[in-house]
């Protein structure tokens, strides 16, 4: 089974927003960067594939020169190898643009799985993995928490509301995955000293070929104009050194009249 | 001007409409007035011509049905035709769906299909100068991002619970119905049923009150206070990742950076400290009540109601009180 797995490189999640001097981005100059949770779910389930089935997993990342340490992080968990998409006209690409650039980076290789994370943590979009589908005419399916194997036939599971849905098919497709799906491992050691050997390729627009028009700031279709803090919440009301009962009491009359949510 | 016309798309269960989609249309048609465009519905689904009824008092210009038997699971590739197909045949410039497990992943799809930008997870739409504006939390909540457009037609999900309903009754169009073309033989990867989850209780993400357990809660036994008092009233358990991590409750339950994002009218956290992965799951929640022993618990600050205190003590009496007070109501 030849499989690709889509990983971005995302603030960390305990990161502090500080808002950047142009009002309309993140300040990264204190951010620590890691690969975003999701995805390490969907490099989990592509490294237990090949280990089970054989083949290659490929890793795949749009971005500046710091990406690089992330597809060496995913090279040390046991990719085989990574594609760094990396030119100045991807730059400022929205999802639309994001995909174009995996889907076109993507289609010469004739992939059987591709893999995504159900959304990245930070622009929290969920929008890359299905739009590649669509873009490379293949059916995806989304929020995977379960995926079996009989012969080259797959079934997943997929969280609804209060339900899964039962999916069943054959490769190729696109999966992106949820919470549930497997326990991520970490590198080892052995493995972060094999990652340094192993190819990290730089493919940049040309080379795909690309219209800069399509791509990057230039090509978007939705930008951030402005990026802000949130309101901050007004000091609630703190019921403290109150017998347990009478708390409860007060809690619900102020709920009922002050509130008036329940 | 098509252009100016908004395309809500309305998810149904057998025969009737799922409360998020309505907001949806609600909200829709806020902006089909502020653009002075026509607002659609396309509902589809085995029962939408019969559930298609209950769309008329939120005031839509036209209501488009589709009900064919392909459309009895939800199949991405074909819902996406559908969708497309409607969106370009009426040309309309916006397009709304709910922020739901089906309206995350099919708003992308069509919005690839048509080349088109899609802001997700909206909680504040607003039009300016005749241009769509259109808030959503990043980074965990930590920030908000006010997203524009270019080019059209142009994709938003709105997260559920947030806007409001608002009648606007006074048209009465009959339903126009669709037909689909796609052709089934097509599907290599099918929806084949929907199984249900752990009991029949209301999903958290859906609740508009949603009591939630921490790592305060030791073991699943003890779930039974936050289960009890989220039946008194009326809403759905949730749990933050620490107490689904200790294999205490399902991670359909959890709510959080790796779990549900919830935005209720009423979200009480019972010993959860409030860390910030949970806090980005239920930061938009309306009220928030916190329950804990730790008064420098993170969460009291987010509170609109706290009580510090053994919640051992206090579930028990909260459930009582609430059984007492909807007695008398």
């Amino acid at each position: 089974m030849k499989i690709a797995v889509c990983v971005k490189q995302v603030p960390d999640t305990e990161t502090k927003v500080k808002i950047a001097a142009d009002g309309r981005s993140l300040d990264e100059s204190s951010v620590t960067f890691v690969v975003s949770p999701y995805d390490e779910y969907a490099l989990e389930e592509a490294l237990r594939i090949r280990d089970q089935q054989g083949g290659e997993v490929v890793a795949f990342s749009v971005g500046e020169e710091r990406v690089a340490s992330a597809l060496r992080t995913v090279l040390a968990m046991g990719v085989d190898r990574a594609v760094h998409l990396k030119d100045a006209a991807f730059q400022g690409s929205d999802a639309l643009g994001l995909s174009r650039i995996l889907a076109v980076a993507l289609k010469g290789e004739g992939f059987d799985l591709i893999l995504f994370g159900k959304q990245a943590v930070g622009t929290d979009r969920g929008q890359v993995g299905p739009r590649v589908a669509e873009l490379l005419g293949l059916p995806h399916v989304s929020v995977v928490t379960h995926l079996t194997w009989e012969g080259s036939r797959f079934t997943a599971r997929r969280e609804i509301e209060g339900a899964n849905e039962v999916v069943e098919g054959a490769p190729p497709v696109v999966l992106t995955a949820q919470k549930g799906l497997n326990e991520p491992r970490y590198a080892s050691l052995k493995g972060i000293l094999a990652a340094k050997k192993k190819e990290i390729r730089v493919v940049g627009a040309a080379d795909l070929g690309l219209d800069p028009a399509t791509i990057g700031t230039a090509g978007a279709k939705t930008r951030w104009e402005k990026l802000e803090l949130p309101p901050a919440r007004s000091a609630g009301k703190i019921l403290k050194d109150m017998e347990p009962g009478a708390a409860a009491a007060e809690l619900v009359r102020l709920l009922r009249q002050e509130a008036k949510v329940i | 001007m098509a252009q100016q016309d908004v395309l809500v798309f309305i998810e149904c269960r057998g025969e009737s409409i799922k409360r998020p989609s309505l907001e949806a249309l609600s909200e829709g048609g806020r902006v089909a007035r502020a653009l002075g465009g026509k607002l659609l519905a396309l509902c589809a689904g085995p029962g939408a011509q019969a559930a298609a009824a209950q769309l008329v008092e939120l005031g839509p210009d036209r209501i488009l049905v589709a009900e064919d038997d392909l459309l009895s699971l939800y199949q991405p590739e074909v819902y996406a035709t559908l969708l497309s197909d409607a969106v370009r045949t009426n040309q309309v410039g916006v397009v709304l769906l709910s922020a739901t497990a089906m309206g995350r992943d099919l708003g992308p799809r069509v919005a690839a299909k048509l080349e088109a930008g899609l802001a997700a997870d909206c909680t504040h739409v607003e039009v300016e100068g005749g241009e769509l504006l259109a808030k959503r939390p990043v980074f965990s909540g930590k920030a908000i991002a006010t997203v524009r457009f270019s080019g059209t037609p142009v994709f938003l999900t709105l997260r559920p619970n947030v806007f409001a309903l608002e009648s606007s009754p006074g048209k009465n169009p009959q339903p126009e119905l669709l037909k689909i073309d796609f052709d089934p033989s097509r599907l290599a990867v099918k929806t084949i049923k929907v199984e249900a989850g752990e009991g029949a209780e209301q999903d958290v993400s859906e609740a508009s009150i949603v009591v939630s357990g921490g790592r305060a809660m030791k073991g699943p036994e003890n779930f039974a206070l936050i289960r009890d008092l989220a039946r008194v009233l009326g809403g759905a358990m949730g749990a933050s990742r620490a107490a689904v991590d200790a294999g205490w409750i399902d991670h359909q339950y959890q709510v959080g950076q790796t779990g549900k994002v919830v935005s209720p009218n009423l979200y009480i956290a019972c010993g959860i400290s409030g860390a910030i992965q949970h806090l980005a799951g239920m930061s938009s929640s309306k009220v928030i009540v916190a329950i804990n022993k730790d008064p420098e618990a993170p969460i009291f600050k987010l509170a609109d109601y706290g009580i510090v205190g053994d919640l051992y003590e206090i579930l028990p009496r909260l459930t009582e009180e609430v059984r007492k007070l909807k007695g008398n109501s």
